[in-house]
């Protein structure tokens, strides 16, 4: 009910229980005093449902605020170890694969340089250049050849097995950064929240800082200011006259 | 055939993977003579001591980044004329115009492949000795 509403009831209520009590009608007055009384009673229920609406949408975003301090106390520092362990697992990951492929390319000039050596000395055994002495010594080499490339291919294939197992990281680093995405999804939408709760006008995005170095592109996050790709960059620097 | 498989190279990047993917690129390409740094201010004195034909820097690193050690060895007369190459992850247009305003004589952003090293390599050292 609305307060000129109200106020009118009442105003007649009142001329009406003036006019009883003058004529004496005491039973009547009464009903009408208990009238105005009800209209009163209403208006405080009404008052009353606003506040408990205005406290528990003020609980509502407290309860926002304390889960947001959860997140700020334990999940982002959380996410930073997480994330730490995934430049550890990358690090390592990087470096066993760069082990494996310096152990393994010696074992691949080798057998290049051997097949090479191998090949000409066959190709005089062909063309009927070599006399009975320097086969016998071929040979010898040959066989030195075979026995050590089976060596040294073990070698190559156990390099690559190395390699194959050090990409083991990708199935965990994937898992935790997906799990920090997810963190990071549920801050925004808490602070959008507390945002629409409060109402505060957005604060105007700071302008930025020129010359600011800005790491790796990202795949469908690059902007006009920055290149796609190397092709991009000749394109840039030859119209530059380089 | 490399330009000149003998020339000595400093390799100068903050992370030793990349260090490592580089010189063992180079070394592919035939350069064996490769030393590296792990930012500006602990490769430029390697450069002032020691007779190095060829830079390969990073641009972002702490202490001191690849663009001012571009700019340090642009201004110390023994270096001035040293070949730089730079390979970095900084993709802006205004950053790679800068470098060119530096001096660099290459720039490569990462992620990149061995041939396009190659590439930049035989580009730089063609113009330098043609």
């Amino acid at each position: 009910m609305c307060d000129s509403d109200s106020h009118k009831e009442m105003l007649s209520i009142a001329k009406r229980l003036v006019a009883e009590l003058e004529a004496g009608n005491n039973d009547q007055a009464t009903s009408l005093v208990d009238e105005l009384a009800h209209i009163r009673e209403g208006e405080l229920f009404q008052e009353i449902g606003k506040l408990t609406r205005e406290l528990h949408s003020s609980i509502t975003s407290f309860e926002i605020d304390s889960e947001l301090c959860d997140i700020t106390k334990s999940d982002i520092p959380d996410a930073k170890e997480r994330l730490n362990y995934v430049i550890t697992m990358t690090n390592q990951s990087a470096n066993r694969t760069l082990t494996a492929v310096e152990n393994a390319i010696p074992y691949c000039d080798a057998l290049h340089d051997k097949s090479v050596q191998l090949g000409a000395e066959w190709k005089r055994f062909v063309n009927r250049e070599m006399n009975a002495d320097e086969f016998r010594q071929v040979s010898k080499t040959l066989e030195g050849y075979l026995a050590e490339s089976e060596e040294q291919l073990d070698a190559v294939k156990g390099a690559l097995n190395e390699i194959l197992m050090a990409q083991e990281f990708q199935d965990l680093t994937s898992q935790i950064i997906n799990r920090v995405i997810k963190m990071v999804d549920d801050v925004e939408s808490h602070l959008v929240n507390m945002i629409k709760a409060t109402g505060s006008a957005p604060v105007a995005a700071k302008e930025e800082e020129k010359g600011k170095l800005e790491g790796p592109q990202v795949p469908g996050l690059s902007t006009s200011e920055t290149v796609n790709g190397q092709d991009e960059v000749d394109d840039l620097l030859s119209s530059l006259g380089f | 055939m490399p330009a000149n498989p003998n020339m000595k190279i400093l390799i100068v990047d903050d992370f030793s993977t990349m260090r490592r993917i580089i010189k063992n690129l180079l070394r592919d390409l035939g350069y064996n003579n490769t030393a590296e740094a792990d930012d500006g201010q602990t490769g430029l004195p390697m450069l002032q001591n020691g007779s190095f034909d060829f830079l390969v820097t990073d641009w972002n690193m702490p202490g001191m980044t690849g663009i001012d050690l571009l700019k340090a060895v642009r201004a110390d007369e023994n270096l001035a004329k040293l070949p730089v190459l730079m390979v970095t992850a900084e993709a802006k247009r205004e950053q790679i115009v800068y470098a060119a305003q530096c001096g660099v004589n290459g720039y490569i952003i990462k992620p990149f492949t061995a041939a396009t090293l190659k590439e930049k390599i035989d580009k730089i050292f063609e113009r330098i000795d043609g």
